[in-house]
């Protein structure tokens, strides 16, 4: 496929530790097409923001890629040394984390930080990337652009230093946009602007985006496609109408179930026992399968893979589990 | 009528937000007075629960700590019919509400011991036990220390502990909001469970509007200090009346119906510091008019669970629909 932006194959994050190799991302495939937003859902240390940081070859050592190819519009950018890699984030890469000031920096003017970044990636005069500056802010929806360009950080509220961040990752204009839980210390209706502009700015120019978050919600209202993750594995990949809707994986369909309705009256929450395992205790075969009320003799031998799409169950891929 | 457990009649609580007094003096800047909580009735019967929702900032935690006594109220009263010793709190954070350096068993035990300082050890063990039991762990889990307890293994505990003082009366300032949604549900249902099974009455604080339909008898929206409406469950999401808890409805995306138009809400919560003039939501509402801007929609104290302050949202409409 000629449009596919992010590839990523069987990719595998380790972090070495005194008592072994935790393995933190699992074999994880995915793509994103252009213009494509993919939704990567999954429960806090599932493995969703390694394989960003992954991605953008920002992992923290001892933490490595162990395996995998990850590449960029064809370009295996996973082998790339830290040199390489700081040209690619920022001019191909573009990341948007929880909390914009770890983006921002508090001493320099929002304007000097956007125009420093434009004219790192191209050759125009202060003026021109100044002029540049404008737009996106104007782009990102910034109101009173001319007043705010010489503002600093904490002179903007939580939503609009979010949008400061977006802008900044906008400058060059990136083919991939990778993030990271952009809207959840942001409040609902703020979570809602910024949401609709990154759509737009996925529709408007086409870029890729991987958009992590753990609220199905959003995911199910902004991604064209979802990533289901479980411990460090894929549980699942499909169309969002297919996951939201028709899940295949238990642990999938257990996680709709717990999400209290807005439209019903539910006397009880659907609960899946248990907890997600910790890295170290990962048992043998699905990772799933102490929590599934489905498991048979295979899930606890073998490991069931998705190789992106559907869902990762012996129970969907082969109909039966013993 | 049944007595309502917990009163609160115009509850106000200011901060001062002032420079310090030398740059005060210095740039001339004056006092600044913020406006956490604004004028708040509410009553909570017993056996019910109560919900605060609104986004952050709108004073949903400083009630929280003016009906518990952490702050004193700047103005208004908080009437507790029940014994003060039987109001426990549950915080969001399970991190940091428990102890690390204490083992379990000591962190549960806390309040047994502070409401029975006579209960012999063997006694205050076996309750331990059947209270860690209760709330779905172990009496093992006793002489472990809370790192070794995920997030929701540690609300929990924090349940466990509150259960310990014997509470008919829980303040719960999101509790769930630091959880995966799967561990969510396990903390919701245990909270439904004790409130059937012990009769706890429950106020509930929360910004996820799902998590409030579930849990709630009756919900407050909060804006900017004030309650903008109030209204049983059923009727808030059926017949909302005040134009921010309708936006907000409008907002929140929809799992079981996504719309992948959905217009986002404009503008931003104001300043409490310096709230608009008239009613404080008209810079965001649609149906704002001239008198808004001007003059505040006054709350009437007297109607506690079903009031809305909007002069479009008729009290004629309410009294027609509802009462
Ligand atoms: N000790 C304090 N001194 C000054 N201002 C305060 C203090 N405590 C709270 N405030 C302010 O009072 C207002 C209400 O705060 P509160 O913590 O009650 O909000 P909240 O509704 O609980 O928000 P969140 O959803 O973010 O928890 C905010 O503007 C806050 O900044
Ligand atoms: N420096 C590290 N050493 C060991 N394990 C780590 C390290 N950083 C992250 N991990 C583990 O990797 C797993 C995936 O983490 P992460 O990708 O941050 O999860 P999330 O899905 O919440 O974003 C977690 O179990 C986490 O504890
Ligand atoms: S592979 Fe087996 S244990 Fe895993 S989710 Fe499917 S049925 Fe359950
Ligand atoms: S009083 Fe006026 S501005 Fe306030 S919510 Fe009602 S219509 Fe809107
Ligand atoms: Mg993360
Ligand atoms: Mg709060």
């Amino acid at each position: 496929m000629t449009d596919t932006v992010l590839d990523v194959r069987a990719l595998r994050v380790e972090f070495p530790t005194r008592r072994g190799v935790l393995t933190a991302v699992d074999e994880i495939s995915l793509t994103i097409g252009k213009g494509e937003i993919l939704g990567v859902v999954g429960e806090s240390g599932a493995g969703k923001s390694m394989t960003g940081m992954a991605i953008l070859g920002l992992l923290e050592p001892p933490g490595r890629i162990a395996a995998g190819e990850i590449r960029l519009s064809g370009d295996r950018i996973d082998n790339l040394t830290e040199q390489q890699m700081q040209t690619i984030r920022g001019r191909r890469i573009g990341a948007i984390f929880q909390d914009p000031l770890t983006s921002l920096n508090p001493l320099f003017k929002v304007g000097d930080q956007l125009v420093e970044t434009i004219r790192l990636h191209s050759s125009l005069t202060r003026a021109q990337a100044r002029a540049r500056a404008l737009d996106l802010m104007r782009e990102v929806g910034i109101p009173a652009v001319e007043e705010r360009i010489d503002n600093y950080p904490h002179q903007f509220s939580g939503g609009m230093r979010q949008r400061i961040v977006i802008a900044l990752a906008l400058c060059a204009e990136p083919e991939l946009i990778i993030a990271d839980e952009p809207t959840t210390a942001l409040d609902v209706s703020i979570q809602a602007q910024i949401t609709a502009l990154l759509k737009r700015l996925c529709r408007d120019r086409g870029t890729a985006v991987m958009l992590v978050t753990h609220d199905m919600g959003v995911i199910a209202e902004t991604a064209d496609r979802v990533a289901v993750m479980y411990a460090g594995r894929l549980a699942e990949l499909g169309t969002v109408e297919d996951v939201v809707r028709r899940p295949q994986h238990p642990y999938t369909a257990g996680l709709m179930g717990s999400i209290p309705s807005l439209r019903h009256d539910e006397s009880e929450l659907q609960m899946i026992p248990g907890s997600m395992p910790r890295l170290g205790a990962i048992p043998a075969g699905c990772a799933f399968n102490p929590r599934c009320t489905q498991a048979g003799p295979k899930c606890r031998r073998d490991i069931p893979r998705t190789d992106g799409a559907g869902a990762a169950c012996w129970l969907a891929l082969t109909g039966e589990t013993v | 009528m049944i007595r309502p457990i917990l009163e609160v009649d115009a509850l106000e609580r200011r901060f001062d937000v002032s420079a310090p007094w030398l740059n005060r003096v210095l740039e001339r800047k004056p006092r600044r007075t913020l406006r956490a909580v604004d004028g708040v009735d509410f009553d909570i019967p017993p056996g019910q629960t109560l919900a605060l929702v609104g986004e952050s900032g709108c004073g949903k935690s400083t009630i929280a700590k003016l009906v518990t006594g952490l702050h004193p109220p700047s103005g208004g009263a908080i009437r507790f019919n029940g014994d003060p010793r039987k109001m426990q709190m549950i915080f969001q954070d399970p991190y940091a509400s428990l102890n690390p350096r204490w083992r379990v068993g000591r962190i549960v035990a806390e309040p047994l011991r502070t409401l029975h300082p006579e209960t012999p050890e063997a006694q205050v063990t076996a309750r331990v036990e059947e209270l860690l039991c209760t709330v779905g762990l172990s009496g093992a889990d006793a002489a472990k220390y809370p790192h070794e307890f995920s997030g929701g293994q540690r609300q929990r505990i924090s349940i466990a502990r509150a259960l310990a003082g014997e509470p008919e009366f829980l303040v719960c300032d999101e509790p769930t909001s630091a959880l995966d949604v799967s561990v969510q549900a396990q903390v919701l249902n245990l909270m439904k469970r004790l409130q059937r099974e012990m009769g706890l009455t429950y106020l509930f604080i929360s910004h996820d509007l799902s998590v409030v339909r579930h849990m709630a008898d009756v919900i407050a929206v909060m804006y900017l200090g004030r309650i903008v409406e109030i209204q049983p469950t059923r009727d808030l999401f059926a017949n909302p009346l005040h134009p921010y808890t309708r936006m907000l409805l409008d907002t929140i995306p929809d799992l079981e119906n996504p719309r992948r138009d959905r217009a986002p809400m404009g503008g931003e919560v104001p300043s409490p510091v310096s709230p608009p003039p008239g009613c404080s939501f008209h810079p965001r509402c649609p149906l704002a008019f001239d008198r808004c801007k001007a003059e505040r929609p006054e709350r009437n104290p007297r109607i506690h669970d079903r009031r809305v302050a909007c002069f479009a949202a008729t009290g004629n409409t309410l009294e027609a629909a509802h009462v």
